[in-house]
């Protein structure tokens, strides 16, 4: 078997996300069965977007499981395969390689509340975890679900629809807030995530697992509010990027340390981060 | 005992015996110095080289290898109603490659660049179907060059770990020995003559000689035990890169190094998808899409080469250290930056920190 050889998939369908249309989101249909049964895949894994003459990139799968047959990306337009992409269109062809990395680690979260905090378009990962989780089979394999989830302005927001449906649900809590806006009727919060996870997020009690997905600057800023609110390093997961080619640990650029963040991440705690030369 | 005996007119017959059976690389003159190639027919390597630029490295991993071929969908402005064509890559040869001439560290390199390629989750098909098939027929160093630590490094001028048959030049013949079942059909297809009791004597003797000969520092008994941070925050780091330009040529000439790139070439609708050797002292080697970085400085990309092979890749795998102790990325070196100093003051570097946690 090539493990370089991708799956053929066609783009189903194109959704511009956010109001500067930056970020779409594309879903993916598998040309064959045997490919889509192949690409079998957990919350937290991540995929090779392979458009055959131009290049490839990771991306985090953004679809639950649950979602299944196709499957989404939400995919910010920076460089030369992604601006490509943006400019593909529902029912053109291209390839997929993965699933990649080791996901989220579900063993480890079952039966235990979330805190699930993500910043700008890092979200993805963690909308497919969400998603996943409020599947009627799913939601009581966990405690509760608190969602912190912030953009720079509402418009910056992904997955709108899906937000507001996750509001009017009594077995999550989500707090949405946004850096700063202009709109008078913005019924949500205005400030920075570290801000509203300080007054919003509950205590750590021992049973208690934080995901956090964004920037730097709001990860920098978020630890010193988890651990002020008791959380420990191995209660803290957090979903990792580092520059890759080939995704399945051999071309050697996305270390940091020994770890390899397309085969041992991307999902790591952070005290096995805080073990290595934090490289990322 | 499985020795064995080829006076130096007969390597040419023997090899061309062999080449029946046998694809045959060995180094060749090329340019100033010796590279690795495979063999045309009649083309006999040359054994009395000394070293060569590049490692044989190439023969399992080539520079360029395509990895499979597409076809674009026709550009007719409609949305294409078929897939592209994912088409596999033109197997290579598939007749075993005899390597003949290479020596024993260079050997040990290419067992080192197994444990990347054939990992528990996944093979490179490319790799090793050329490493499996591959028939060493080594030759050991009976006068190691200066810059050559692969007695320190695990390996050695007579290292036989990694090696099928290991020959030494015993002035007007090769002497060696059989080392395993794949040397074993080899020397038969080749003719080799069945060496004599002398002939182990003599062997045993070039071998203690080039070993008393070869260079057993530096010593880095001290990195294995030291905390990973620690070595990473050490403070020699940017006076040790002081020099390094990043050019990269240590890497390509290094026979354990692996890091590839992959890159598209497309011509007249029809593309290759290509990995391509590549290196870790580039900035684009490890840059985000973003411009963000985490190895912007050339001291950190310098500093990040060395604790790959001399820590993090001891600890990930407990094979030991890699590097062979060749010596190509000393000689090569503009910035005259020598391996051996690195590891030395990396051990350095450990004893102090051990000292201060000691009482």
């Amino acid at each position: 078997m090539n493990p370089y050889k991708p799956f053929n998939v066609k783009i189903r369908d194109i959704l511009t996300e956010t109001e500067d249309k930056s970020l779409k989101t594309f879903t993916f249909e598998f040309a064959s069965p045997e490919d889509e049964a192949a690409f079998d895949f957990t919350c937290g894994q991540f995929g090779m977007l392979s458009i055959p003459g131009v290049g490839e990139i990771p991306i985090g799968i953004a679809s639950s499981p649950t979602e299944k047959p196709v499957v989404k990306f939400t995919v910010f337009k920076t460089g030369r395969v992604t601006t490509h992409l943006h400019n593909m269109k529902p029912g053109d062809f291209m390839g997929i390689r993965g699933p990649m990395g080791n996901g989220f680690p579900m063993g480890r979260m079952e039966k235990k509340n979330l805190l699930i905090i993500g910043g700008g378009f890092a979200f993805t990962t963690l909308r497919s975890l969400v998603e996943m989780i409020l599947q009627p089979q799913n939601r009581d394999r966990f405690g509760t679900v608190d969602v912190i989830y912030g953009a720079r302005t509402p418009g910056m927001l992904l997955y709108r629809d899906e937000l507001e449906a996750w509001e009017k649900r009594s077995d999550i809590n989500v707090h949405i807030t946004v850096d700063g806006t202009d709109d008078p009727d913005w019924a949500y919060h205005t400030g920075f995530v570290p801000m509203v996870t300080e007054s919003c997020a509950p205590k750590a009690d021992g049973n208690t697992m934080a995901i956090v997905c964004g920037p730097p600057v709001m990860i920098k800023f978020t630890r010193p509010v988890l651990r002020d609110l008791g959380y420990g390093d191995e209660e803290i997961l957090m979903s990792l990027e580092n520059r890759m080619k080939c995704g399945i640990g051999m071309c050697g650029r996305c270390n940091i340390g020994q770890e390899l963040v397309c085969g041992d991440g991307p999902v790591f705690t952070l005290a096995q981060l805080n073990r290595t030369p934090g490289e990322f | 005992m499985n020795m064995i005996r080829v006076t130096k007119q007969a390597v040419a017959t023997a090899l061309a015996k062999a080449s029946k059976s046998y694809a045959i690389a060995g180094p060749v003159k090329a340019g100033a110095g010796h590279e690795f190639r495979c063999l045309g027919q009649g083309q006999v390597p040359d054994l009395e080289y000394t070293h060569t630029r590049l490692s044989p490295k190439s023969l399992l991993f080539p520079q360029a290898e395509p990895m499979f071929h597409f076809k674009l969908p026709e550009t007719t402005g409609e949305p294409g109603d078929t897939p592209p064509a994912f088409l596999e890559a033109e197997s290579f040869k598939e007749a075993p490659l005899a390597v003949v001439g290479l020596r024993p560290w260079d050997a040990r390199a290419l067992d080192l660049l197994k444990l990347n390629f054939d990992s528990p989750d996944y093979t490179d098909p490319f790799f090793i179907k050329r490493y499996n098939a591959m028939v060493r027929v080594g030759l050991a160093d009976i006068h190691p060059d200066p810059e050559n630590f692969s007695l320190a490094a695990g390996s050695g001028p007579f290292d036989e770990a990694s090696v099928d048959i290991l020959l030494a030049d015993a002035g007007d013949a090769f002497i060696g020995k059989v080392i395993t079942g794949k040397g074993r059909d080899f020397a038969g297809a080749a003719g080799f003559e069945p060496g004599s009791p002398d002939d182990a004597k003599a062997f045993a003797a070039l071998k203690a000689a080039a070993e008393k000969e070869a260079d057993i520092l530096p010593a880095c008994d001290r990195i294995n035990d030291a905390d990973t941070l620690d070595l990473y925050h050490a403070d020699f780091w940017e006076a040790a890169a002081f020099s390094c330009i990043n050019c990269g040529a240590c890497t390509f000439a290094c026979p354990t190094c692996w890091c590839f790139d992959i890159q598209d070439e497309v011509n007249q609708g029809k593309g290759v998808r290509l990995r391509l050797w590549d290196s870790c002292m580039t900035d684009l080697y490890s840059a985000h899409a973003s411009g963000h970085n985490p190895r912007e400085k050339g001291f950190q990309r310098f500093r990040n080469r060395f604790m790959h092979k001399l820590k993090y890749f001891p600890d990930k795998y407990g094979a030991g250290i890699m590097c062979v102790g060749c010596g190509r990325c000393i000689t090569q070196c503009p910035g005259g930056i020598d391996i051996r100093e690195v590891m030395a003051a990396m051990n350095a570097a450990a004893a102090t920190v051990q000292q201060e946690v000691s009482p």
